[in-house]
């Protein structure tokens, strides 16, 4: 049978079966040690005798090593060794290369690149020797290029298009045609990059901080030139992903080489500095937005295009306008991202790319058409829901975009939003309300997991998949409790070992529904077998509280049907749904904001989020994700901005007093309401990823309130007091 | 972080006159350690000599040097009479820092400057001589005041903005014997010695901190920001300010985020001291202000934004 997943499952499996586990809103299993710091993560396994390794950064922006006086630093106390072995990495792999990425550091490609390791018996005089290592290089900072430019820049991938963009904007009743910036983000999760490596004679085992698994397995292996049965990596807990470790990075690497070479384990962790200089940067974007419609707002003509950045040789390129190929109507389209190669850290996967920036800079351009239209942007975005996939007419699976606009708004109150800016002044604040879409693209990967049910009646749930914070184990335990009927504590869930079974690993939002269906397909073999035990079809099984029975045939403990523990595997992989159904993730935000009128100060006063992402497997761990992801579009909105010094590429704000994420004090009450709805295209949890749906547009709703507070339009993010100034009403003219 | 000696002081004696690095909370000495911005060769641990008291003195209030953040916050008197002080504290940094950090300290907290934190970077304040890289680099949160072409950074904290506004009066022991610098002569500017963030000479150690009689009247903290928390200043304002028959009749201001020291101007106070207030007024004040302000591009804004905010500032405290 193949595993593909090519026909929607419309069997409602998980309605039918009567645990009653799943959706709901499980505590994380995990949670307790994490907050009582018991969670192992990597740079906390302690191996006997581990010397301490500590990456030294390159002093120049781009050019080559020509010596590293390793000596100077050798004699120094505790050291054991200086290594800049062509194998190091350059730079980090991007999420699902399975391959070694670029690899020799003695080639400089950026400000900060990892250049050498030196390793010594404590972390102490690892870092003193690696500040004091001489290092002389052949300099070709001057003939690099900082700032990304159109000239230089070429199409990412082919442009889509369809009918005359240009003609339909000459025709269009009202045009919107603005421009707008983004600027770089960092992932800037908790825990640094960091591994320990250890040697068995010709078999590593690492413990790193990484999301795909599997994928880090063929990664490191190609990138030390051995087989990947001789690489074992454990990562059961993550301080954060978002995007920073998809693919593996220096630390790796370098510890695994000189945990070789000096025959004992080596740990290296990286500096905050390091990880914000080193890993992986989301690109700065400049969109123009060109929409086109009739009187009645009905969208026809509809363009976006944008610049994005990356080093040379690097294949990644920020999808800006991912979500705009199905959102909205418009038969006449254009859409396009090129790429402009600069010398700058590598660009690549941070939270939801594509759509964190690309719909926030929709979104806003959608609003002003909703001004021009004199149409409530509610209604405006009503009215521009295709029937199928502009200019590709794709069907849709289950989208709740209306829904969602509808319960947001009513939860939110959306109707006591004044239209006209500057209506609301409270004391020195401008008070406005705006809203935006979410959308994002679904993704199903390919997974593998294994479930047993013992002969005593507990179930166990094994894949290498992580947890990055998501609520993996939660979930899964949740679908293999529901599948084969037993209560939520007689299951036991094992992640993050690369013995253990390929999951999809974490990350594009993919990870529950992927791995989740592999878990499901493993529990459906399981019941397979009881039922022809119990004498009855799977159909008619019903397994609940450990109990089998069905139709006509009397109730029996499982574990009398069990002579033995019952181990299945699971497998799932994409298939054609993916190409033949647009299958995406909706949603919607409302939010009111608090502009200074003196000082430009925005502050977020409430915030709703309504979205609809199929089943909904775990009720507080998908809430909890959809808060995340709007509190990063918060960020995005109002504060993260990666400053580079445009004359030699390094980066300026390069830990967390300084990157501005938001803090506790930024965020307001938050609401979220979650829409169920079954997706049996996108996989036979009939779920879908929420991951990053929380991002996708909430920044947009922001940049919208904020107009309707104050009547400025920004259309250059972050919107930091600065950027509203000049376009501030006098503060003490009375509100309109 | 490099080696260093570490002892510690058992009085206040034992630490005047020593050339080894005085460590309190340490809550920025260190992370500059940790960056080797800051190298010391010893340090002299002075968490014990005392020094942690906040007693009357007179109409007044004399702070101990070793007073954390978050007691001089909390202190009753303070909260009442200094308002101003407490609610600049608090504007600062994160609880668990306060907890640590010291009010001698805190005065000695150095700039932010990103090229300053990071050794590859040209910086006079740091290395002199090197240069200054924020001059045509990422300059947004840099000086618009008093700057010089050696150096553009800012002093980052609230607390001595507040206490320059306060008249505040830092109290010292040299190996010569005691003296006491007038708040808002403590820190200088930078000239062509940045590296030198204030008066303090070497070996001298900051004992207490003493406010005058209470100012009374309304006094106001505004400290604007890109985040509502964790985030120095773009700029900010002191105000005391105290009106009498619909007039200003005592003005004391200070200004934050806008030099290398905080920044005040006796004039501005005096232009605005028995007026009556008017958005006209504010902005006269502000043309005094920032008469000299000057940006660095990235910190334009800076020069309008600290003149909407001292208008605001200015707003609130005489009802206007």
């Amino acid at each position: 049978m193949s595993d593909t997943y090519d026909t929607p499952d419309t069997r409602d499996m998980l309605d039918r079966t009567r645990q009653g586990v799943i959706g709901q809103p499980l505590d994380r299993p995990e949670g307790p040690l994490k907050v009582a710091g018991q969670a192992t993560y990597a740079a906390e396994y302690a191996r006997e005798n581990c010397a301490e390794g500590v990456l030294v950064g390159a002093t120049i922006s781009t050019g080559r090593v020509t010596a590293i006086h390793k000596d100077e630093v050798l004699a120094m106390p505790g050291v054991l060794g200086v290594y800049a072995a062509p194998q190091m990495l350059r730079r980090p792999a991007q999420g699902t290369a399975g391959e070694a990425p670029l690899q020799d550091p003695s080639r400089v490609d950026y400000p900060l690149q990892p250049v050498a390791l030196v390793v010594a018996e404590t972390f102490e005089q690892a870092t003193a020797a690696a500040k004091a290592l001489r290092i002389d290089y052949d300099d070709a900072s001057d003939k690099a290029r900082f700032l990304p430019t159109q000239e230089t820049a070429e199409a990412a991938k082919e442009p889509v298009t369809a009918g005359d963009l240009e003609a339909a904007l000459r025709d269009a009743a009202h045009v919107i045609d603005a421009n707008f910036t983004t600027p770089g983000h960092a992932s800037a999760a908790m825990e640094p990059h960091a591994a320990v490596a250890e040697w068995d004679g010709d078999d590593l085992t690492l413990w790193g901080s990484l999301q795909m698994i599997a994928f880090n397995v063929a990664e490191l292996a190609d990138s030390l030139g051995i087989d990947p049965k001789h690489v074992r990596i454990l990562s059961p807990y993550v301080g954060g992903g978002f995007g920073s470790k998809l693919g593996i990075s220096h630390e790796a690497v370098a510890a695994s080489l000189a945990a070789r070479e000096l025959g004992r384990p080596v740990r290296v962790v990286m500096s905050r500095q390091l990880v914000f200089q080193s890993i992986m940067r989301r690109s700065e974007t400049v969109q123009r937005i060109r929409l086109g419609a009739g009187a009645d707002g009905r969208l026809t003509a509809f363009g976006h295009e944008a610049l994005v950045s990356n080093l040379p040789e690097e294949s990644f390129s920020e999808p800006v306008t991912q979500a705009s190929e199905f959102l909205y109507a418009g038969d006449n389209r254009l859409l396009g991202v090129r790429k402009s190669d600069i010398t700058r850290l590598t660009a690549g996967s941070v939270r939801a790319p594509g759509e964190a920036v690309g719909m926030q800079a929709l979104e806003v351009a959608m609003d002003e058409l909703a001004i021009a239209t004199n149409l409530d942007p509610v209604e405006l975005r009503k009215r521009n829901l295709p029937e199928t996939v502009p200019g590709q007419g794709t069907p849709y699976s289950s989208r709740r975009l209306v829904e969602a606009l509808d319960a947001g708004a009513a939860a939110f109150g959306w109707d006591q939003r004044s239209p006209t800016p500057c209506a609301r002044r409270e004391g020195e604040w401008w008070i406005g309300m705006g809203m935006s879409s979410a959308a994002r693209v679904n993704i199903l990967a390919k997974a593998e997991a294994r479930v047993t049910l013992t002969a005593q009646g507990h179930v166990v749930v094994e894949t290498d998949h992580t947890d990055i914070g998501t609520g993996s184990y939660a979930i899964f335990g949740q679908i293999a409790a529901e599948m084969l009927g037993q209560p939520i504590d007689r299951t036991t869930v094992k992640l993050g070992d690369s013995l253990l079974p390929a999951g999809s690993g974490s990350g594009g939002s993919w990870g529950a529904s992927s791995t989740g269906s592999a878990v499901f397909y493993a529990c459906e073999a399981i019941r397979a077998t009881l039922a022809q035990a119990l004498g009855c079809s799977a159909d008619q099984l019903i397994l609940k509280d450990g109990q089998a029975w069905a139709e006509g045939v009397d109730a029996r403990p499982v574990t009398d049907l069990l002579t033995e523990d019952l181990t299945r595997t699971g497998k799932i992989e994409p298939g054609e749904l993916m190409e033949k159904v647009n299958q995406s993730t909706y949603g919607a935000f409302f939010c009111e904001v608090a502009v200074n009128a003196f000082t430009g100060e925005t502050r977020l006063r409430r915030m709703t989020g309504a979205f609809g992402f199929g089943r909904v497997l775990n009720a507080k761990t998908a809430r909890s994700q959809c808060i995340g992801g709007m509190v990063w579009g918060i960020g995005s909105a109002l504060t993260e901005e990666l400053s580079f010094d445009a004359r030699d590429g390094h980066l300026v704000n390069h830990d967390l007093a300084e990157y501005h994420v938001p803090v506790h004090a930024d965020i307001p009450p938050m609401e979220v309401i979650l829409l169920e709805e079954r997706d049996a295209d996108a996989s036979p949890l009939q779920s879908k990823g929420v991951g990053e749906l929380g991002i996708c547009g909430a920044a947009g709703a922001i940049a919208n309130a904020i107009y309707n507070a104050c009547g400025v339009r920004l259309r250059d993010f972050p919107m930091t007091p600065d950027k509203l100034l000049a376009d501030l009403p006098d503060p003490f003219a009375p509100a309109a | 972080m490099k080696a260093f000696d570490y002892s510690r002081a058992e009085a206040t004696a034992d630490a005047v006159g020593q050339s080894a690095r005085l460590i309190a909370g340490g809550t920025n000495l260190l992370d500059l350690m940790k960056l080797e911005v800051e190298t010391p060769e010893a340090l002299l641990d002075i968490t014990r000599i005392g020094l942690n008291a906040i007693d009357a003195e007179g109409e007044g209030l004399r702070i101990g040097a070793l007073v954390s953040n978050s007691d001089a916050a909390a202190d009753p008197r303070i909260r009442r009479d200094w308002p101003l002080l407490s609610r600049a504290i608090l504007a600062g940094a994160s609880p668990q820092l306060r907890n640590k950090a010291t009010m001698g300290g805190n005065l000695c907290q150095r700039t932010r400057c990103g090229y300053f934190m990071d050794n590859r970077s040209a910086c006079n304040k740091r290395e002199p001589g090197s240069g200054c890289a924020a001059i045509g680099g990422v300059n947004r949160n840099h000086a618009i005041l008093g700057a010089s072409s050696d150096c553009i950074a800012t002093y980052p904290g609230d607390m001595a903005v507040a206490l320059s506004a306060l008249q505040a009066v830092v109290h010292t022991e040299r190996p010569e014997g005691a003296r006491e610098i007038p708040m808002r002569h403590f820190h200088r500017l930078p000239g062509d010695t940045p590296q030198q963030d204030n008066h303090l000479e070497s070996g001298e150690v900051i004992t207490a901190i003493s406010l005058p009689a209470p100012l009374g009247g309304r006094q106001i903290y505004r400290k604007v920001r890109d985040r509502a928390s964790y985030a120095f200043a773009l700029v900010s304002v002191a105000a005391a300010l105290r009106m009498e028959e619909g007039r200003i009749a005592s003005v004391h201001l200070a200004f934050g985020g806008v030099a290398h020291t905080p920044w005040t101007n006796d004039h501005v106070d005096e232009l605005l001291t028995g007026e009556r207030p008017s958005p006209a007024l504010f902005d006269k004040a502000a043309d005094l202000l920032l008469e000299d302000a000057q940006g660095q591009g990235h910190n334009d804004f800076k020069i309008p934004l600290l003149r909407r905010a001292l208008a605001a500032v200015l707003a609130e405290a005489t009802g206007e």
